[in-house]
């Protein structure tokens, strides 16, 4: 692959990732209306939201808070631009934990309880599944040959077959990190009252904006990483299809499942997914798959 | 119309504060969120935070128990942003205007958009007043 091809394409993932991020969260909003009996609202309706916050005047309870929206979405644009040049895995997964864990410290810089509520549980999150998603980078080293992303291009089979234990735990750090039921318990996504927003309380007007195009990128970048499990020759078109595929079910386990408690997320998360990876490594190394 | 006036229009947050009213005008408003009405089909969301509203609807009459809490939520809305009062009680004070704890109407405090007579009001006249809200905001910085 060539350095030219490589950077052209990393330009495209910057422009195109938040397009494809903002109409999955309208096709969500639609679906999620449809299963619900409803009509729901068009599309590309969370492009009108975010203009509509650009547009609205700024307010902030502190400027540290300013800081950290910016670094949020900045960081997790680093992550995206350093998995379209296909570089080291682990080194886009922690670029993303530094962007992810901007989002708290920017809540808990505000006296607001509600946002000092969402900051800690936001915490408890990224504690819930920043070890899946490290542990299972290290399959998929074992199975590729080395951490960089381009190895996994190289390798030439599917990894889905070996390492479909890690993909089972990457989809639940998934879930987790997408905020979406039962775990979104840091910053829920329709308002329920007892947090308010929970994380992002305090992030109004254009900051909002910000936070909501990151999530977009986080998104997308997540689903991508799901889509390395086949990414081979001429069968590379599976991987859009096990990426949105995951996205699908993603969203009918949000709709049939209510909010649940931290504690539980944090034993369903470390129980199931983490004992998930650990499982994959030792049948790797024990020949077994 | 530009680009950023149609977002406006397209995306109206919903701020709901209860100022004291006798739940009748709440329960028409939740009725408009249900499936049977569905305004998010045009894009409106009840938020349950100021910060991120930019309608307010308020029913009931202002009194001197909560008239701070309703400025300052007022305060806390970014521009642009406008206010709806739902109900008779909100408009004028309604049945309570002679109340000694009982300021009168919303528009004592806060300076309001749109007024929704009705004991309790229609939730066809609560979105046909959110829509009439939009055009403030259409028109903000024009």
């Amino acid at each position: 692959m060539s350095t030219g091809w490589l950077i052209g394409s990393a330009v495209i993932a910057v422009i195109v990732a938040p397009l494809i991020g903002g109409l999955l969260r309208g096709i969500d909003r639609k679906l999620t209306a449809h299963m619900q009996g409803r009509i729901g609202p068009p599309i590309i309706q969370p492009f009108y939201d975010v203009i509509k916050l650009l547009g609205k005047k700024p307010m902030v309870a502190g400027r540290a808070q300013l800081v950290f929206a910016y670094a949020f979405l900045a960081l997790i644009v680093t992550a995206v631009v350093f998995f379209a040049l296909r570089q080291d895995l682990l080194v886009v997964l922690f670029i993303l934990f530094f962007g992810s864990l901007c989002l708290p410290i920017g809540a808990l810089s505000v006296k607001s309880p509600y946002s000092q509520l969402g900051g800690h549980r936001e915490l408890l999150q990224f504690l819930a599944y920043e070890p899946i998603l490290l542990l299972a980078a290290i399959p998929i080293a074992l199975k590729s040959g080395g951490f960089p992303i381009a190895n996994i291009f190289e390798y030439g089979q599917p990894l889905l077959p070996d390492l479909w234990l890690s993909f089972i735990a990457l989809f639940i750090a998934l879930a987790i990190v997408m905020r979406k039921s039962p775990f979104d318990i840091s910053g829920s996504e329709h308002a329920h009252q007892e947090l308010v927003r929970g994380v992002i309380t305090e992030y109004s007007g254009p900051y909002l904006a910000l936070i909501e195009i990151g999530h977009w990128y986080e998104m997308v970048l997540l689903l991508s990483i799901l889509g390395l499990f086949w990414v081979v020759g001429s069968l590379w078109w599976l991987s859009i299809i096990i990426a949105l595929g995951s996205w699908f079910i993603m969203l009918i386990v949000d709709n049939i499942n209510a909010r649940l408690t931290w504690s539980w997320m944090l034993k369903f998360a470390w129980g199931a997914g983490v004992t998930l990876v650990a499982l994959n490594i030792l049948f790797i190394n024990l020949g077994w798959m | 119309m530009g680009i950023l006036s149609t977002a406006r229009v397209k995306s109206p947050w919903l701020l709901h504060f209860d100022c004291g009213s006798c739940n009748g005008c709440d329960i028409e408003i939740l009725a408009a969120l249900t499936p049977f009405y569905d305004i998010e089909r045009f894009g409106i969301v009840n938020m349950g935070n100021p910060k991120h509203a930019d309608v307010l609807l308020v029913t009931g009459p202002a009194n001197h128990r909560n008239y701070r809490v309703l400025r300052n939520l007022y305060d806390q809305m970014p521009d642009p942003k406008g206010v709806i009062v739902v109900g008779t009680c909100g408009c004028t004070g309604g049945v309570f205007h002679n109340c000694p704890n009982v300021l009168g109407g919303i528009d004592k405090v806060i300076p309001v958009d749109v007024y929704v007579p009705g004991c309790a009001a229609r939730p066809e006249a609560i979105i046909d007043a959110v829509v009439l809200a939009l055009g403030k905001l259409k028109a903000y910085g024009k």
